[in-house]
């Protein structure tokens, strides 16, 4: 039986890993996927836990965190392709405008 | 003593993709670092006996959110390396430092704390209760939760026309 | 008639209502009767009302119409005794004379109705102070007054003049109305009331000689502000810039005599303070005599008799600081008539001389105005008080009961005296420089009033040489009038003695006499004479034309320091201190945001590690046990 804490704690781990990688890279899509490593930090957690509350439930959020990351997915790709048209690059530095 | 050795190599594969996925200069090498994380994550799924999460993981992530992931990389050629200046003062050491502070209190927690990781943990783990076969997600999902399924149903249909409305070409009038 | 008593305040009233909404549909001579009306009437029902006081043995009443602020004594309410009842009489009967004049001499003023709005709310607020049950009412009254006085002086408010002098009059009787409030504070505080009939009652058992003390002097304050005592005079002459029905009605005969009044209502209070009672008398007697000095070297018709008014009501002082009540109030009643007729003859000089006021330029108007000289001679020898004339009656039991008074009041009955002598000269000059003589005036052809202009002046003349014949020591008619009045308070008499009454009757005419004749000699000459009878004065008749400098006086001593006062916080504290604190505010809130805008980057990434740092520390608070 391997201890629930290790299934957190790898979960942690990845999750810390895909938040530094959001902040240091500068490739919209790249970002993008860190954010989908910490969704799945995330999931693995709930799964874990889950486990050790011999709870469901965990299954069932997992399930649906599945689904809401699947369209986020979908409308942030979609936001991305429309904003390179327009200005040929996929870095976010570029994007500035909003600096005070 | 499976379930042990299972969870080690997946583990490993799994923190080797983030870290692809974080320091690859090349997108499409991200990209293939993700993926093998989501497939050692589904492994990790089947050993916790969540075997429909595991099955919808990689039918809906690793299959169809990295392969739209992909298509837009080419799409937008976006392959090309990026540099490793980084342009904005400070921004490493600010993210270096707060990495510092994660681990130290992780460490801390985790060393001098009585810390539990899950304090709503049962004694005995039911290996029934949690045997997550297409049947037992389905219950819940229908009966408990048949509201928040539904929702979710009308987001993705939502979410799909926004990006077809989002991409469009704009055609201009002649 | 008792019940309708209130109606002596609500007929002007509704007049003045009337006039105000209604008044420019109505053509111009019939508002003036219309407000004449409606004085006129409130003078029946007032005279049908005192008739019980006449026949004797009647109680005074006290009237009450609706709950103002009973908690401290303070309603609606009308007190109906032989004091009131006379007051009521002199304003409303007076005035409505002075308001039929008016209809002549206001002809063809362009804000016509006004003037009688204006003149009815004033007999309005005039009868509210009279008729006041306490002296909460008797104050909004005095307040009221003095507001129509602001409007009737400034009514030419075009006139730059005009409207200095309501501004003036209005703060210096504000100035006396702090003292009064104060006074009525510690009447208050005394008391606990502040109606007439709970005050006067226990004024015994409450009043310690220094409080009685403080309100009378507090009172004499605000008496003095509104009567145009030193040294809160300053405002009546300027006061003269307003039409001449006003200043007959409301700066002779009405307003300047409420503080007389009050002191005359009062009594149970001065009563306990004999200090207070002989300041009033002294101011009196050093105001008396102070202007009547002015009164000698002005040029100006209605200066003159602004400053005789001045003088006049100093005695009406001395009377009441002397407690001969009785006295004051007959003086109050005959120099209503004297007064009122002197100043609407001049008005009707004015008017023929087409709004000339200098005498210098005046001189032998007798022959193209006849009546206007006779009556105006009647109403000069009534207020030089030369027998058998209203004036002399009650100048006399004024220096009479100031003579039984002794001690002190012995040296103000000289002052009295040397008073009525300048009295008697400066009023002759003012005849014999306007009437007499040659003709000092070139062009306009000066012509006799119309009757509705003379008709008021002859009335007023038959009431100055009869109405003193109410009083004298044959038969104290007044006196016995008044009993009820004065009740439990000592009230200081004449002599009884004939010979001592007849020595100083016989004194006082003297300087009455003499001052005249001297008058008449000095002016029935030629121009150079009496100019070089004049110089002869000098410097002291320069002096007495300047007024004594006292405007100037207070316009260094407090009119420029209160400006520059002005000066400095509209300037320096407003503009520095407090717009700078505002301004400063201002930069503040900017600063701030300066301060704080370089955290919008417009970079995400560094949004990222502000998420993420937030996020950061709610973990730690939750796993440390938050």
């Amino acid at each position: 039986m391997v201890p629930v804490g290790w299934y957190m704690a790898l979960a942690a781990a990845l999750f810390l890993i895909g938040a530094l990688g959001m902040l240091l890279r500068r490739n919209a899509l790249v970002m993008f996927m860190c954010i989908e490593l910490m969704l799945n930090a995330v999931n693995l957690t709930l799964i874990s836990a889950g486990r050790a509350m011999n709870d469901l439930n965990g299954q069932v959020a997992v399930f649906f965190i599945l689904v809401v990351a699947a369209a986020e997915v979908v409308v942030g790709l979609a936001i991305i392709v429309a904003i390179f048209r327009r200005r040929a690059t996929a870095s976010v530095d570029e994007l500035s405008e909003l600096r005070g | 003593m499976v379930e042990t050795a299972l969870f080690v190599v997946a583990a490993l594969a799994a923190l080797g993709g983030a870290v692809t996925v974080v320091l690859a200069r090349n997108p499409v090498y991200s990209a293939v670092g993700l993926l093998g994380t989501l497939f050692s994550v589904a492994v990790l799924y089947v050993v916790q006996l969540a075997h429909l999460v595991a099955a919808v993981q990689v039918i809906v992530y690793a299959g169809a959110v990295m392969t739209l992931f992909l298509f837009v990389i080419m799409l937008i050629g976006v392959d090309k390396e990026e540099k490793r200046v980084e342009p904005l003062p400070r921004q490493r050491l600010w993210v270096g430092g707060l990495a510092g502070v994660v681990i130290l209190f992780a460490a801390g927690v985790a060393l001098f704390g009585d810390f539990v990781w899950v304090p709503a943990a049962a004694t005995a783990v039911d290996q029934n209760a949690t045997n997550g076969t297409i049947q037992a997600v389905a219950e819940p999902l229908f009966t408990d939760w048949v509201l928040a399924f539904e929702a979710t149903a009308l987001l993705l249909t939502i979410a799909a026309a926004g990006a077809v409305v989002l991409a469009q070409f704009k055609r201009k009038r002649a | 008639m008792a019940d309708l008593l209130w109606l002596l305040i609500a007929l002007p009233l509704a007049g003045a209502l009337f006039l105000h909404f209604f008044g420019r549909y109505v053509r111009d001579p019939l508002s003036g009767w219309l407000a004449s009306a409606a004085i006129g009437g409130a003078f029946v029902i007032a005279a049908i009302a005192a008739v019980p006081f006449l026949q004797g043995g009647a109680e005074p009443l006290t009237i009450p119409l609706w709950e103002w602020m009973p908690a401290i004594g303070a309603s609606f309410e009308l007190l109906w005794d032989p004091l009131a009842a006379l007051m009521a009489l002199v304003v409303t009967g007076v005035g409505t004379l002075i308001h039929v004049f008016a209809i002549g001499y206001m002809h063809g003023d362009e804000r016509f109705h006004r003037f009688f709005t204006n003149l009815n709310l004033f007999a309005a607020s005039m009868l509210t102070l009279v008729l006041a049950g306490n002296y909460a009412m008797l104050f909004l009254g005095w307040e009221l007054v003095g507001l129509c006085s602001y409007l009737l002086i400034g009514f030419w408010y075009t006139r730059t003049t005009a409207a200095a002098a309501a501004k003036k009059a209005f703060i210096v009787n504000r100035i006396g109305d702090f003292g009064f409030m104060i006074g009525l504070m510690l009447v208050f505080a005394v008391f606990g009331t502040l109606s007439f009939a709970g005050v006067f009652e226990r004024a015994g058992e409450e009043l310690t000689g220094g409080m009685a003390t403080a309100i009378g002097l507090l009172l004499l304050v605000g008496a003095a502000g509104k009567s145009a005592q030193i040294p809160l005079y300053v405002w009546l002459p300027d006061a003269m810039e307003g039409p001449t029905p006003v200043s007959a009605l409301i700066h002779a005969a009405t307003m300047v005599t409420a503080g007389v009044y009050v002191i005359a209502r009062s009594a149970p209070i001065y009563e306990f303070t004999p200090l207070a009672s002989t300041v009033v008398a002294t101011v009196g007697a050093l105001t008396a005599i102070w202007a009547a000095s002015i009164a000698l070297a002005q040029r100006d018709i209605k200066k003159v008799l602004a400053y005789s008014t001045i003088s006049q009501l100093g005695f009406m002082f001395l009377a009441v600081g002397a407690r001969a009540y009785v006295a004051g109030v007959f003086h109050l009643m005959t120099h209503a008539f004297f007064k009122a007729l002197l100043f609407l003859g001049a008005g009707s000089v004015i008017h023929a001389m087409s709004d000339e006021q200098d005498m210098h330029r005046m001189g032998g108007l007798r022959r193209k105005m006849p009546v206007t000289a006779t009556t105006m001679a009647v109403g000069a020898l009534a207020l030089a008080g030369i027998p058998p004339l209203a004036g002399f009656w009650s100048k006399d039991e004024i220096l009479a009961a100031d003579f039984a008074r002794g001690g002190w009041f012995y040296f103000l009955w000289i002052v009295g005296l040397i008073t009525a002598l300048l009295t008697a000269f400066y009023i002759a000059r003012l005849w014999v420089l306007v009437f007499m003589g040659e003709p000092r005036w070139e062009e306009g052809h000066p012509h006799e009033s119309p009757r509705v202009m003379t008709l008021p002046l002859i009335a007023l003349a038959i009431l100055s040489v009869v109405g003193g014949l109410v009083n004298t020591p044959f038969r104290l008619g007044l006196e016995h009038f008044l009993e009820p009045s004065f009740e439990g308070v000592h009230v200081q008499e004449a002599p009884t003695d004939w010979l001592t009454l007849a020595v100083l009757a016989g004194l006082s005419t003297l300087a009455a006499l003499a001052g005249a004749g001297a008058g008449i000699l000095a002016y029935n000459r030629p121009r150079e004479r009496w100019r070089r009878f004049e110089e002869s004065f000098d410097p002291l008749w320069g002096t007495w034309e300047q007024a004594y400098g006292v405007d100037d006086l207070y316009g260094r001593a407090l009119v420029l320091p209160g400006r520059r006062l002005a000066e400095v916080t509209a300037f320096s504290v407003d503009s520095k201190v407090v717009d700078g604190a505002v301004n400063g505010v201002g930069r503040m809130v900017r600063s701030a945001g300066d301060w704080a805008r370089p955290l919008q980057t417009g970079f995400v990434r560094n949004y990222g590690v502000l998420f993420l740092a937030g996020a950061l520390v709610v973990v730690v608070w939750l796993v440390a046990g938050g």
